[in-house]
């Protein structure tokens, strides 16, 4: 009983990853800063591994797991690309505040 | 040599690519005009060696390859050569070769070139392809083509308003005429079940069947001549569709002597002489081509009679005579009609030629007003000129002279045996018109090369505008400036050639074309009623003045020319002041010749401008109703847009805020239905 109880569940991965999601998302949204905001995106999709790691180990399907796998090659891909982004719009304006990027507006 | 009768057609479409390769080559251009004369005088060799070995009198069937074949209806690229084709084949690739050599020195130094060379070539493939032709839908392709051509290089000059317009008009008035033909052809297949012409089962064939088993029972066949016969017209310049023929002067005169005297003018003539049994199935269509024929062959003369600009004056002798061969083949003397197509060819080419000299020299000037006594000027033009004259004006023993007659005669004869009245009005029209001829012609002639020398030098070269800058890069600008000159031998050789056949197609051809004709399609058929005597040959018909009646012809209408010459010569040369007495005591009728009997103005009122009235209507409709309903249409989609812009804030936040939203409401939908 106490076992059962103290027994990691699927439950609890898939909080864990929707937390780290919900986390990243607040984030994403409150923060102006565009590395800050960048970060956020990462722990979103963390989140996602998290879960989809956890499914795969409870349901015993590897293609889960096989999907993080080249989840996480392109993160780093991407990742590399976005902060040289963020690197050259800074460049351009000398801040960082997402706010100064408001030219698309309708 | 017959396999070479699929190919014929083609050495002038070849020539024709190669052309419009030079137009996009500045340093290929005057190689233009080498490879068009060698392009149809290739076609000309082939069509000698082809007829050469074929029999006298054979026919000889040849495919170029499959065109359209859809279930029973079979339209190939197939050739048709009969004795009538031959003679069509030495018309349009002898001519046209001549032609094209003079163009070589009359063109020089254009900047079209080029491009004149391409049209002229292409325009002698369609011709072949309109002469070969085996079925209906290919004569039509080649029929449109040369209208195409004939188009194209009417507006040569095309930064020359004029040229533009008389363009137009000339595909315009063709287009009414090509649509009663088109329909004409499909009634043809559905009343034959065929296009093809010739053979066993062919549109002639079944033709002479039904006219030998009596009068078909079906109505189609009484108007299908009438719808082939628009087409004719309109192609021929035949009353009331001939309006395009005289302002189509406007194209380079080369032009005008090969398409708009020589070939495609004749093309209408050539159609019902193929076609002739078809005629024949309706008892009223060959008498309307005569009347037409009559009708315009006097009309166009009497305007001719009045006109100042040389190249139109020849441009309605043209009209005139080819009403001459629509009597003829009305008169169903096909050989008389043909003969007399293969005759004129040869001395209206050399008269435009021959105005075209005069146009060069004086460096555009075709006012006769304005030129007098060219004689010592051009001494070889003028002679060449005189045997042209000759030739139309029917002075005996000309070419001329021999096919009016043969027309007249027969036309005479039809009415004397028949007791049809209209045909001996129309062997007398025929009469008057060629005393018009005469006069026109000489007076034409007097004017220009006889008399006291003056001459006012026109503007430019070619009468084009003469802003283009093509006079300087022109061959001899230089010599212009001492006045008229005669042409180099390049462009008087081919007319040395085009003289003598003015001289003896009459005396040599006549023979080759009556036998010719008897033996194609455009044989009149023999047991056709009342009429029919008639082959051109050996008849036994009416007497007048105790004469056979083609020697009485003969007679009165070599009569007639000297007539017409002598009252040329008294008005135009022994005394000018008489004519010019005569003109203002005349000067109603002169000011409504020179107006051309205002044709062209009641069919502006009457056609041109209701019909550019109600394209205004349309044009209203078109733009305030259509478009304005769609325009409104079109304006929805901007205005959604412009309600939904502030929504569009820029900020990333924001999207990513919205896009959170999205996913949220989402995923709620999902628990919500999975619970």
């Amino acid at each position: 009983m106490i076992e059962s109880m103290h027994a990691v569940t699927l439950g609890h991965f898939l909080m864990t990853g929707a937390i780290l999601f919900v986390l990243g998302l607040i984030g994403f949204v409150t923060r102006r800063n565009l590395i800050i905001m960048f970060l956020c995106t990462e722990m979103m999709f963390q989140g996602v591994a998290i879960t989809l790691i956890a499914f795969s180990k409870f349901h015993m399907n590897m293609s889960g797991q096989t999907f993080v796998i080249f989840l996480l090659t392109v993160a780093a891909a991407e990742s590399a690309m976005a902060l040289g982004l963020v690197v050259l719009l800074f460049r351009r304006k000398r801040s960082l505040d997402s706010q100064v990027w408001a030219q698309m507006a309708g | 040599m017959t396999t070479l009768a699929p190919w014929i057609s083609w050495f002038p479409a070849l020539a024709a690519v190669l052309c419009g390769v030079c137009c996009f080559k500045p340093t290929l251009r005057n190689y233009a005009a080498p490879i068009c004369v060698i392009g149809i005088f290739a076609a000309f060799i082939s069509s000698l060696l082809v007829i050469n070995g074929m029999d006298t009198h054979g026919t000889l069937h040849a495919t170029a390859f499959e065109w359209i074949v859809v279930g029973d209806f079979v339209a190939n690229f197939s050739y048709f050569i009969d004795p009538l084709t031959m003679i069509m084949l030495m018309v349009v690739t002898g001519i046209g070769t001549l032609v094209a050599i003079y163009a070589a020195g009359y063109m020089r130094g254009d900047r079209g070139y080029a491009r004149f060379f391409f049209g002229v070539s292409l325009f002698v493939f369609a011709m072949l392809t309109l002469v070969l032709a085996d079925n209906l839908v290919l004569l039509y392709l080649g029929w449109e083509g040369v209208g195409l051509c004939s188009y194209l290089l009417i507006g040569y000059y095309y930064d020359k308003p004029s040229a533009v317009a008389a363009a137009k008009k000339a595909f315009i008035v063709n287009r009414i005429g090509d649509l009663g033909f088109a329909a004409g052809i499909f009634f043809c297949y559905t009343t034959f079940g065929t296009v093809t012409m010739s053979g066993d089962g062919g549109i002639i064939e079944q033709a002479r069947g039904m006219l030998e088993s009596g009068y078909p029972v079906s109505t189609a066949t009484l108007w299908i001549p009438f719808l082939l016969m628009l087409g004719a017209f309109g192609k021929s310049a035949q009353l009331p569709l001939y309006v395009w023929l005289p302002d189509a002067m406007e194209g380079p005169t080369p032009v005008s002597a090969l398409i708009h005297a020589a070939t495609m003018v004749t093309a209408g003539v050539y159609m019902i002489a193929r076609m002739l049994p078809v005629f024949e199935l309706s008892p009223y269509a060959l008498p309307t081509v005569a009347c037409v024929g009559g009708a315009t062959a006097i009309f166009a003369a009497t305007i001719a009679l009045c006109q100042y600009d040389i190249k139109r004056i020849y441009a309605y002798s043209t009209v005139s005579q080819l009403g001459y061969m629509f009597i003829g083949v009305g008169a169903l003397s096909t050989a008389g009609g043909v003969f007399h197509l293969f005759t004129h060819a040869f001395f209206k080419a050399l008269l435009f030629l021959t105005a075209g000299s005069v146009m060069h020299a004086l460096a555009g000037q075709l006012d006769l007003r304005k030129m007098s006594g060219l004689r010592h000027k051009m001494p070889v033009t003028c002679w060449l000129m005189f045997v042209g004259c000759l030739a139309l004006a029917g002075f005996p023993f000309l070419a001329g002279f021999y096919s009016k007659d043969m027309i007249l005669a027969a036309a005479l004869q039809q009415g004397l045996d028949g007791h049809n009245t209209m045909f001996v009005v129309l062997a007398i029209v025929g009469l008057v018109t060629a005393l018009l001829t005469a006069y026109y012609t000489f007076r034409l002639w007097f004017r220009v090369f006889m008399g006291p020398e003056q001459f006012e030098m026109g503007e430019d070269h070619h009468g084009d505008d003469g802003d283009t800058g093509h006079d300087d890069a022109h061959g001899h600008a230089g010599e212009n400036v001492g006045g008229p000159h005669e042409m180099p031998w390049l462009m008087n050789g081919p007319l040395v050639v085009l003289a003598l056949g003015a001289l003896l197609a009459g005396v040599l051809g006549q023979h080759w074309i009556v036998d010719n004709v008897s033996h194609s399609t455009a044989a009149p058929h023999v047991a056709h009623g009342a009429h029919g005597a008639d082959h051109g040959d050996g008849h036994h018909g009416s007497l007048l003045f105790g004469m056979d009646l083609h020697l009485a012809m003969q007679l009165i209408s070599g009569c007639i020319a000297l007539l017409g010459i002598l009252i040329a010569w008294y008005f135009h040369l022994q005394n000018r002041a008489a004519a010019d007495r005569w003109a203002t005591r005349l000067s109603g009728v002169v000011t409504l010749l020179e107006n051309k009997w205002y044709v062209d103005e009641i069919y502006d009122a009457v056609i041109v401008s209701p019909l550019r009235a109600l394209a205004r209507g349309f044009w209203w409709i078109d733009d305030k109703i259509i478009n304005g309903v769609v325009m409104v249409i079109a304006a929805i989609p901007p205005l959604l847009g412009r309600a939904a812009q502030p929504w569009q804030r820029g900020q990333l936040q924001g999207y990513g805020l919205t896009m959170a939203a999205g996913i949220a409401i989402l995923a709620f939908l999902i628990i919500v239905s999975v619970l």
